[in-house]
């Protein structure tokens, strides 16, 4: 059942990941689809597997479906790689190091946010 | 080209799972680092760089590339997965690991998806 739930969520993943890219081309050169696609998933992550984390009666395939399924297909690592080398190869030397340092450090800086979220949510007791 | 992404990213996301368990239950009791997720990311960065390199050079189609480039590769590896994890070894006091961990899989990553793309010319 984790399997096929992981099959699912990440044919959606992917098809968003695409989506996404397609309306957002890069900017003067800055990837700036994969950028937020990984930004916004890993605030969702952070906030999805810290929320899920704390309520016991929703069924594990969940987590598969949407958090290694769906999110992890829908953010990539991949793409990110080659395109800070595209940036290099073309000499856009200060793009290439602001790509990976904003996305590192912001994409570290949303999972924590998302999971303080999360965490926050539990304290005041609302539903979300 | 829809559906090729989305079936790429299905089997994409299916390995990613089943390696990642596979080494995470290898590994994680003994060790914290998420060793599963770096080997992933760093794999698939090497692969989207062959797979790129093949499709400037017109030697795979454009549905070819959709599949295991878009859908396959952009879904085994992940940058959600990577945030959370470095987050929970913050969280559980590993800042010397969460440091590694980020430090070298940037810059393997981003080194082993230039490897993809010359290793071919």
């Amino acid at each position: 059942m984790h399997l096929l739930a992981v099959l699912i969520g990440g044919f959606f993943g992917a098809v968003c990941r695409y989506g996404v890219g397609i309306g957002f081309p890069a900017q003067h050169g800055f990837p700036i689809g994969t950028f937020i696609i990984n930004l916004f998933g890993c605030l969702f992550l952070g906030w999805f597997l810290t929320f899920i984390g704390q309520k016991k009666t929703i069924r594990p395939e969940v987590t598969s479906l949407i958090g290694t399924g769906f999110t992890g297909s829908f953010t990539t690592f991949s793409t990110f790689s080659v395109e800070t080398i595209h940036l290099f190869q073309e000499g856009l030397f200060f793009l290439a190091l602001l790509y990976v340092f904003a996305s590192t450090i912001l994409g570290l800086l949303f999972a924590y946010i998302g999971r303080k979220l999360a965490l926050s949510h539990q304290q005041t007791g609302e539903l979300l | 080209m829809i559906w090729l992404i989305g079936l790429g990213g299905s089997l994409g996301a299916a390995t990613r799972f089943l390696l990642g368990r596979f080494i995470t239950n290898k590994t994680q009791r003994v060790y914290p680092f998420p060793i599963g997720t770096w080997l992933i990311n760093c794999t698939g960065s090497f692969l989207l760089g062959v797979l790129t390199s093949l499709h400037q050079t017109y030697q795979i189609s454009d549905l070819v590339f959709a599949f295991f480039g878009v859908g396959f590769c952009g879904a085994y590896t992940t940058f959600s997965t990577f945030g959370h994890e470095t987050i929970t070894l913050i969280q559980a006091n590993h800042i010397k690991l969460a440091v590694i961990y980020v430090i070298t899989s940037v810059i393997i990553g981003t080194l082993s998806a230039w490897a993809g793309l010359v290793i071919l010319n």
